[in-house]
């Protein structure tokens, strides 16, 4: 408990964020057609995919010789690209669908 | 951190916001795709070229190399992948992210002197492991029962008791290590495999009608995995967009039980339960009549509006843009048609649109269920392809029926009903169709595509 409260008073800044980034995201949402869940579902997939910038800072921090260190950062930044491009990527292909009809 | 990477971040973060706004409206969803995917590409480039750090080139050559390997596989699968297998691909994918996150955890807590470490970091750094790794195997099984490689619900006795007291033993593992401090690989490894074995234990009862509920949870947890290592590292745009994530996809995940009238709980604890065998209801529900293509052919044609139903059946067969001719055809021959589109038609909320859209069905043909409820009762003819649970009158007045309350498609208010199957099997939430016993029901049994092209075909000779 005293963790949690020193955990607190140490990062009251991200404390912050995190609720008003929770507002922001239930906001954002809320009241969108059922038309768009599949994409929106899809690009929000993509966007999870910001793990990949801290698969980056593991590969720039290892030791070059620290061989599983680079193995495990070096598949944690395949999949991590791979959320990323593959999500954007199909999402835009779905988009790109209910467009052309107008 | 320098400024310039914190001002690229706060850039990227913005780009998250707006293009999660713009993607909420039909006409802007595609740029805020675009402006989101930009902010990332600048979030991942910015990252590994501003910092201060002495790396050797041939750590930048395997970042390199990891990320092209990565986009183009990833590039590749979203372009090939067909448009049913959209539920599939998003779990894959999110699956990946998952892996990401717990694969980060690892290295950091292999990297980190665990006794000297404050228990806030260490908890931080565990957690990131843990839920990573049950989005990953549980997204992965979520892919499995989707494509119809895992096939089992199992249900035994008491389920849920074992599923959370195994959760609970892996929390507690993990609360002894940041209590203790004890920088052991093997205690490691073996709160990754109860992170692992839980994903598979939390997924593998759930139904599969309930799926899309599951993958948008799942998508939701790994949005906040990597919130978590966004903490680890003080990185804004990784803690903001994670968040972002999560709470809209916990939002999305209740919209969409809402949509289907099941409260996420019931999705996550009590699974569907099929009453009876079909073989018994058939018997209880009286008999079915069925019909001929050229029969349904002529019935459409004399009629003045026509409903057409379309269901995951329709994109199974590959049928979308057979039903697409069909509609034009009837509508120049002054049929007055529209498509119904349940709100979880398909395989997750929205997923019968891009299956149209991708045959170019025109948008405003597709009739969302609130807007077209009303209209059957002047509806001639309701043709119902490949759809079952979204039209079960179960809904409305079988209290003991699981789907009993979730909002269908009046279809039994038209005059005529013909329903296209392939076979009598019952639907994907497993339970049988009193609509298919219904006087004013007649059965097309075939094959989606094969039974739409007959019709086409008998139309035009009339």
């Amino acid at each position: 408990m005293e963790e949690l409260i020193e955990f607190i008073s140490n990062n009251l800044q991200i404390v912050y964020i995190i609720i008003l980034a929770i507002f922001v995201g239930v906001e954002l949402i809320k009241s969108i057609p059922a038309v768009l869940h599949t994409p929106l579902m899809s690009g929000a997939n993509a966007l999870s995919g910001v793990v990949i910038v801290g698969a980056i800072l593991v590969m720039l921090h290892s030791d070059p010789t620290d061989y599983l260190a680079l193995a495990l950062g070096f598949v944690a930044v395949v999949l991590g690209i791979l959320n990323v491009v593959g999500g954007f990527a199909v999402t835009n292909r779905m988009l790109e669908m209910f467009k052309k009809k107008k | 951190m320098s400024v310039t990477l914190s001002i690229i971040y706060l850039i990227a973060t913005v780009t998250f916001i707006v293009g999660l706004k713009k993607l909420g409206h039909p006409d802007t969803a595609k740029s805020g795709n675009l402006i989101a995917a930009s902010g990332m590409g600048l979030a991942i480039v910015g990252t590994i070229f501003i910092h201060d750090l002495e790396v050797p080139t041939i750590i930048y050559v395997l970042i390199g190399v990891a990320i092209l390997v990565g986009s183009i596989i990833g590039w590749l699968i979203a372009i090939k992948v067909e448009m049913t297998k959209m539920p599939e691909l998003v779990s894959l994918f999110n699956g990946f992210g998952g892996a990401s996150a717990a694969l980060i955890g690892i290295v950091e807590f292999g990297n980190a002197d665990i006794s000297a470490t404050s228990a806030s970091i260490v908890a931080t750094i565990l957690a990131a492991i843990i839920i990573g790794a049950i989005t990953f195997s549980g997204s992965l099984m979520a892919y499995g029962k989707l494509n119809g490689s895992v096939k089992s619900v199992i249900k035994i006795p008491q389920y849920n008791i074992v599923n959370n007291i195994f959760i609970i033993g892996v929390v507690a593992l993990a609360a002894y290590l940041v209590a203790t401090g004890i920088d052991s690989s093997i205690l490691l490894y073996a709160l990754v495999a109860g992170g692992l074995v839980y994903g598979v234990l939390f997924v593998m009862p759930i139904g599969g009608a309930d799926m899309p509920v599951v993958i948008s949870l799942l998508n939701s947890l790994t949005g906040i995995a990597a919130a978590i290592t966004g903490v680890l590292y003080d990185n804004m745009v990784m803690l903001v967009g994670g968040i972002l994530v999560g709470s809209a996809g916990i939002i999305l995940t209740i919209a969409m039980c809402v949509a289907m009238n099941r409260t996420l709980v019931s999705v996550i604890f009590g699974s569907f339960t099929a009453t009876g065998g079909p073989e018994s209801a058939n018997k209880a529900m009286g008999s079915i009549k069925s019909t001929t293509a050229s029969d349904t052919a002529i019935m459409m044609n004399y009629a003045t509006n026509v409903i057409i139903v379309p269901g995951y059946g329709l994109a199974v067969a590959q049928a979308q843009h057979v039903i697409h001719e069909l509609e034009e055809l009837l509508t120049s021959k002054g049929v007055n048609v529209k498509y119904a589109v349940h709100p979880v038609a398909g395989r997750m909320p929205g997923h019968m649109n891009v299956l149209l859209a991708e045959s170019n069905v025109e948008y405003d043909m597709l009739v969302e269920m609130d807007d077209i409820n009303p209209q059957f009762n002047n509806t001639d003819v309701v043709l119902v392809v490949g759809a079952n649970d979204v039209v079960n009158p179960a809904a409305h007045n079988d209290p003991s029926s699981p789907i009993y309350g979730m909002p269908i498609l009046d279809v039994e208010n038209a005059k005529h009903i013909v329903v296209n199957k392939r076979s009598m099997n019952v639907g994907y939430a497993g339970i049988d169709n009193e609509l298919f016993y219904n006087a004013k029901t007649a059965m097309l049994f075939g094959d989606a595509k094969k039974v739409l092209t007959d019709l086409v075909s008998e139309l035009k000779n009339m």
